[in-house]
């Protein structure tokens, strides 16, 4: 398999603190692969990085081979990089379609941008489409405001859509959302997945993990400490002292296996 | 439903054309004049920091640079006083936009209250250059070819122009509300990072976006500085300019096309008729006062946001149980879809 994006020996720090620290990260054209690590092991930088929120002070990132080391997000979105947000963030005071159209891509100048209908037949029957796909087409005319925390979940997973990006990063996409929601949302990923979409996925769920992913990176200190295949993972003894500092083996066994 | 829309747009623009044909006073006309003045900035004003949420205290640069250039243009080029000026108005927006440009550029760069208090500074320092360069006459301002019209005619073709920018800069507030760059715009103001990581280039909408409104305000400004025949920098470069239209469009409604028309016809006449009227240039600052408070009391989204939701509060009543059961159903059960 190709690798699709990567990063390299990525290092970033804020103040004394070093987010990541040398830091490499493979995700294969084609697979599901997971981003697990404990709280503050710098897994949001390293996403943050990889999408142009956060410059990295060495290291490189790279996607199709192109350098997309600094890209601004703009960029990297346009490049067919997609990502949604650990704490979900849509446009509140337009409505679901409008929250859909923003992210239809056009490559346009302003000047372009300013003559064309904002709700053109195609984008908005595109819109429709992926909002359909994610079971909230009904609510397309409702304030995004309005929107349950698990539609807006979902809401930010259709708009990363429409642009048709080859490669989405999720940031926790089963936190804070019931059980029947967090199915639904793997069984969307598995169907895309299918589709020749690739995806990252940072999430603390181990079973969402485990049962989603074809490969899993496990991040500690700000560095990757491991990768495998998710059992691989599972029974490596580094992961276990990574969450738990070398605890107990029940202990260590509740978490991992949930 | 859109042709009853048109219609209204239409009896508006007809009431506002027909004004001078019944008012002959030209008291009234002035009024009318500055009526419609405050109704193209308060458009324009709100068509950059009512639909992306940067609120600009600045643009009063804006005014200033139009008037000024007015009164430079048609003094060294010696122009013979008259209509023929009307020709400088186009220029001066067009000066204004050049001087948006840079000043966009740099006060863009920072967000919310910090580009609100970069706009005010570089106001300042607008007024302060003003006062002091040689080339603008200093604190004496400079005088323009002195129009002779006579009294009953003097307003009246102030008016129609001034109409015409109304109309002009309504049609580019609308027109950009239903393009894809206004979306852009009110995107930004919900969330610039997201639209950013959505592939909204939000550096060259919002630049672009502060260069459009300067252009009306600019031609306002030349418009106020031929009306006048002589300006002053502390009346041009006013920061009262600024607030002014900024509380106009907070009191019709930010971020919608028919609010800072509203605000500036409500408050700009009553602000001239009460000036005339009791003779006294601060009797209308107490009963903005007062009208603030009320509005921000009763109905802080602005005046049009409130009469739109009381009268489709029925509507919504009913078709609001209906969508409850649905956001629900789909919260709980998505997953059995």
């Amino acid at each position: 398999m190709t690798v699709l994006l990567s990063a390299q020996n990525i290092s970033r720090s804020f103040g004394g603190l070093k987010a990541l620290n040398i830091c490499n990260l493979e995700v294969h054209q084609g697979s599901v692969t997971g981003l697990i690590g404990p709280n503050g092991s710098g897994k949001t930088t390293l996403f943050n990085v990889m999408t142009g929120y956060v410059r990295p002070d060495v290291g490189t990132v790279t996607f199709e081979d192109d350098d997309i080391t600094g890209f601004e997000p703009d960029k990297v979105f346009a490049r067919g990089i997609g990502r949604t947000f650990q704490l979900t963030r849509i446009f509140a005071r337009m409505t679901v379609l409008e929250n859909m159209l923003v992210a239809t891509q056009h490559d346009e100048g302003w000047l372009r941008s300013m003559t064309r209908s904002k709700s053109s037949v195609a984008d908005v029957e595109n819109a429709m489409e992926w909002l359909d796909f994610v079971g909230i087409a009904r609510l397309a005319s409702l304030q995004a405001g309005a929107l349950s925390y698990g539609q807006r979940k979902l809401l930010e997973l259709a708009y990363v859509l429409v642009a048709d990006p080859d490669v989405i990063l999720l940031d926790e996409p089963a936190g804070g959302v019931n059980l029947t929601l967090i199915n639904q949302i793997s069984e969307k990923i598995r169907t895309l997945n299918a589709q020749g979409k690739t995806f990252l996925i940072v999430e603390h769920n181990m079973e969402f993990v485990m049962g989603l992913c074809d490969a899993v990176t496990v991040m500690h200190q700000g560095s990757n400490l491991i990768s495998g295949t998710p059992s691989e993972v599972r029974s490596n003894p580094l992961v276990l002292d990574a969450y738990l500092g070398g605890g107990d083996d029940e202990e260590v066994d509740e978490v991992i296996n949930g | 439903m859109l042709q009853k829309k048109n219609l209204w747009w239409i009896a508006a623009v007809a009431a506002l054309a027909l004004f001078p044909v019944v008012e002959k006073n030209p008291t009234y006309m002035a009024i009318g004049f500055f009526t419609l003045v405050y109704m193209a900035c308060a458009t324009s004003w709100n068509m950059f920091s009512g639909y992306s949420g940067y609120i600009s205290l600045g643009s009063a640069v804006f005014y200033g640079t139009g008037a000024y250039t007015m009164s430079l243009i048609s003094i060294h080029a010696n122009m013979a006083p008259g209509a023929a000026m009307f020709w400088i108005v186009p220029l001066a927006g067009l000066a204004a936009m050049v001087i948006a440009l840079p000043f966009g550029w740099i006060a863009l760069r920072v967000r919310r209250h910090t580009f609100v208090v970069i706009t005010i500074a570089v106001f300042f320092i607008f007024q302060l250059g003003a006062s002091n360069f040689s080339f603008t006459g200093g604190t004496s301002g400079l005088a323009l070819p002195y129009i002779t019209w006579g009294a009953s005619y003097y307003f009246v073709p102030f008016y129609f122009v001034a109409l015409g920018l109304v109309i002009v800069v309504t049609i580019i507030s609308a027109a950009l509300r239903r393009s894809r760059f206004g979306l852009q715009m009110l995107a930004i103001r919900d969330d610039e990072d997201r639209a950013l990581g959505l592939g909204v280039k939000v550096t060259s909408v919002k630049i672009v976006g502060f260069t459009l409104s300067a252009f009306t305000v600019g031609m306002c400004g030349a418009l106020y500085a031929m009306e006048q025949g002589q300006i002053y920098p502390q009346f041009v470069f006013t920061p009262v300019f600024d607030v002014s239209i900024a509380l106009m469009t907070f009191l019709g409604g930010l971020g919608t096309l028919t609010g800072p028309l509203l605000g500036a016809l409500i408050l700009e006449s009553s602000q001239q008729w009460l000036t005339i009227s009791f003779s006294n240039g601060s009797l209308y600052l107490i009963l903005f006062g007062a009208l603030f408070l009320l509005v921000i009391l009763f109905m802080p989204q602005g005046i049009v946001v409130y009469v739109r939701q009381r009268l489709s509060r029925k509507a919504d009543l009913a078709s609001a149980s209906d969508a409850d059961t649905g956001t629900s159903d789909v919260a709980l059960s998505g997953g059995a879809r």
